[in-house]
């Protein structure tokens, strides 16, 4: 194997087990971190269905943003519903064996790259020209913006600009990191410019702002139920503070 | 007419530009050492102050998880830059939801994250230094904790919970606001805000009885530590003494002596305010629910209902039952006490909002609208009622009762815009820990967008009555109104336009 083929062989396998780890620590610790008192925020859910559906709207609608900015959202929303239809467009590469019909179907989705690049340029836009959100941004939202600019162009190059690498190549290569078998990287260098920074991404993602997929799931705002009168919930550390305390029930007294 | 710092309101409510440090300054007044010992926080700046902010941010957020979450979870996507009212009515871009945040969320980055401590710079972490420190005091007293960027932020981060945090720091490390802390000195002394003894309460009921009896010849009672009454009655301390607060009181006695039931007052517990939260410190906010468990257990009362109090409502409907068991399911001695003695057929605690919807659904209660025919009414839902409580135990309950109370006693109800009620509602400007003259200039300009509401609604419908759930809006209205020249006056409680209509009876010799 070349030189380059191991480096991002290796490359790939530590992005990806720094994600792996480092995301499942802040799973961990979102976990094990107790919300002691009941904040859910209007429109509060009155049980745990209506907290289901609260976030079936908040995830797959970006609902609460709508309702904030519409051109915020258009662009927000555009980019990640064209990340998804993506990653599935990105599937039959890392597939073992055989590759499921329905996979090959996904080759639509390269249209959606173009929805990609839309929310994205909009994105940036809304941070360059808006004087708030230019106010609010540090140079690693510009970053982040610009290398996903940056992959979205190099895939689109490669897809509709007639720059296609060895398609065996690519897939013995992604699917080979899968079964252990590794094997050559394509040598163009408009392939590794488009994965490079993709597993440069992944790799910061348990310490960057990338954490709000994992981090809105632990939202207390929205995972309570509002139910705080028919229901007592209480903290380990509140409980153990009340338990350290002297009650004298009958004399309805409690001190420390 | 013309008066100083007059406002004048653009006919509909611009975004504006951002203006660096506009509101820069030194924040409110701070509290005396004396204030803060007796809080049990240190009495001046300690001199490690930096490493003591750490350690406590580090604690915070082991034990919040909406601190550790809110913390990394933030894009910066901006949905929430232009949804806080000190921002539209200030542009301080410090006093943007995420900007505000921002001042913690860097040191954050800046001591506990990887990006931080190696790349300070690219992802805007900033060390915990003098500058820092200042801004802190003077941007987290810029925050009403109203929670209307929660609404907006795709992720629900509530600056109000970082904003409880950064106080909570600045306390620990003492430096602490005047205001709130000399609050809660009075409270845990006294047993209310005002430092209100019993003997003046007393006095203070027993003139509202003879004023209703002259007004009306009935003979309404406003009792206090009567034991084995039915109702304990906690509301905020400035229903006792405060225009046009007390008027609701009037309003509540008045609806207890129709429906029968039985109340008191306590004398230890004549609060139902708790600045606790507002300094984010669950031990003092615990101590001043505890009083309350403890006044409803002595006077063996069967119900506990909270007054017209926006912030008091959200700390007994949301965190009473964690706090204190006051509720039901809670299996502690405590809470197993309550649950027996409390009537298990009403909520508990119940808002007094509630209490009257209620009666009226129930037909148990006649109004005379006509009584309130010069009004033209409009409703401000108070931000901590709007969105952090429940009213019924209905979806959107909190919006509907009161309303619904409204209507029963008036004939001219409008609404203000859909964008300014409800969970999108405007805080008053005073919530918080703000409601204080140090605070004058904030205050003003922080009520900016529910006045440009208000005045809409007047040039659409005539409005002249604003009605509000909480003894804070009331008390912050009657100051900025004439600001925005409108009458200091036409802010009420809501209980004051049931006190107006309402009919009573001779005796209270109904029901039981």
């Amino acid at each position: 194997m070349s030189l380059t083929s191991i480096f991002f062989t290796f490359f790939i396998y530590i992005s990806s087990l720094i994600f792996i780890v480092g995301v499942s620590y802040k799973l961990v610790q979102y976990w094990n971190t107790p919300a002691p008192l009941k904040i859910p925020i209007a429109p509060a859910s009155l049980n745990t269905s209506g907290v289901f559906l609260r976030y079936l709207r908040e995830i797959f609608l970006f609902s609460s943003l709508y309702k904030s900015n519409k051109w915020t959202w258009l662009f927000g929303w555009s980019f990640h519903f064209a990340l998804i239809l993506l990653f599935f467009r990105h599937l039959p590469y890392f597939w073992p064996g055989e590759v499921p019909l329905i996979l090959y179907k996904t080759e639509v989705f390269k249209y959606s790259s173009y929805l990609l690049f839309f929310g994205l340029v909009g994105l940036l836009s809304r941070r360059l020209f808006v004087d708030r959100v230019r106010y609010i941004s540090s140079p690693s939202d510009y970053l982040m913006l610009l290398v996903l600019i940056f992959i979205t162009s190099t895939g689109m190059l490669m897809t509709f600009g007639n720059n296609h690498p060895n398609m065996l190549l690519v897939t013995n290569f992604a699917s080979g990191l899968i079964t252990f078998n590794w094997s050559e990287l394509p040598k163009e260098m408009i392939f590794m410019a488009h994965i490079f920074p993709v597993f440069c991404l992944i790799a910061i993602f348990p310490i960057s702002k990338l954490l709000h997929a994992p981090g809105i799931f632990f939202s207390p705002t929205y995972n309570q139920v509002d139910n705080a009168r028919k229901k007592r919930h209480i903290s380990d550390w509140a409980l153990d503070k009340e338990q350290g305390s002297k009650i004298d029930i009958e004399n309805n007294n409690e001190k420390k | 007419m013309t008066k100083d710092n007059q406002i004048k309101l653009p006919t509909y409510l611009e975004v504006p530009l951002i203006e660096k440090d506009s509101m820069a300054g030194n924040g409110p007044f701070k509290a005396s050492k004396e204030i803060q010992q007796s809080l049990g926080f240190p009495g001046e700046k300690v001199d490690n102050w930096q490493q003591v902010a750490i350690d406590k941010m580090a604690e915070t957020k082991s034990k919040y998880r909406s601190v550790q979450v809110f913390l990394d979870a933030c894009v910066k996507c901006g949905a929430c830059t232009d949804k806080c009212h000190y921002y539209l009515g200030t542009a301080d871009p410090k006093n943007m939801p995420v900007a505000r945040q921002d001042l913690f969320r860097s040191v954050y980055r800046r001591h506990f994250t990887f990006a931080g401590k190696y790349f300070p710079r690219l992802v805007g972490a900033k060390d915990l230094d003098e500058d820092m420190l200042d801004d802190w005091y003077n941007y987290f007293h810029q925050c009403s904790q109203c929670r209307r960027c929660a609404v907006y932020c795709p992720y629900g981060i509530d600056t109000a919970e970082i904003s409880m945090a950064a106080r909570e720091v600045m306390n620990v490390i003492g430096v602490g606001q005047k205001y709130p802390n000399q609050i809660l000195g009075k409270v845990q002394k006294i047993g209310n805000n005002l430092g209100m003894p019993e003997p003046a309460l007393k006095d203070t009921l027993e003139d509202l009885e003879d004023e209703i009896k002259d007004e009306t010849g009935v003979d309404v009672k406003l009792p206090l530590d009567v034991k084995d009454s039915e109702v304990l009655m906690v509301t905020p301390s400035a229903d006792f003494f405060a225009e046009p607060h007390i008027d609701g009181l009037i309003g509540y006695a008045k609806v207890f002596h129709e429906s029968g039931v039985s109340w008191t007052l306590s004398s230890y517990a004549s609060e139902a305010a708790n600045f606790g939260m507002f300094i984010g410190n669950y031990d003092i906010m615990r101590q001043g629910a505890l009083r309350i468990r403890k006044a409803a257990i002595d006077l063996n009362v069967r119900r506990v209902i909270v007054g017209e109090c926006g912030h008091a409502w959200r700390v007994a409907y949301s965190f009473w039952n964690t706090l204190t068991g006051i509720g039901s399911g809670g299996s502690d001695d405590y809470s197993l006490r309550l649950q027996k003695q409390l009537d298990s057929n009403y909520p508990q605690p119940q808002h007094m909002i509630e209490f009257t919807y209620d009666l009226i659904q129930k037909n148990k209660l006649s109004f005379e609208k006509s009584k309130n025919d010069h009004r033209i009414v409009t409703f401000h839902d108070s931000c901590n009622v709007a969105r952090g409580s429940n009213m019924g135990d209905i979806k959107n309950g909190q919006f509907i009762l009161p309303r619904e109370v409204i209507k029963a006693a008036c004939n001219n109800f409008v609404e203000m815009p859909k964008n300014t009620i409800k969970s999108s509602t405007f805080c008053c400007g005073g919530g918080g820990g703000l409601l204080t003259d140090d605070l004058i200039k904030l205050r003003v300009k922080g009520a900016k967008p529910r006045m440009h509401a208000l005045k809409k609604t007047e040039q659409e419908s005539g409005v002249n009555t604003l009605a509000a759930i909480c003894a804070i809006c009331k008390s912050q209205f009657s100051k900025v109104l004439p600001n925005y020249d409108f009458d200091p006056y036409m802010i009420v409680s809501v209980h004051q336009l049931v006190s107006e209509a309402i009919v009573l009876s001779e005796s209270s010799d109904t029901e039981v």
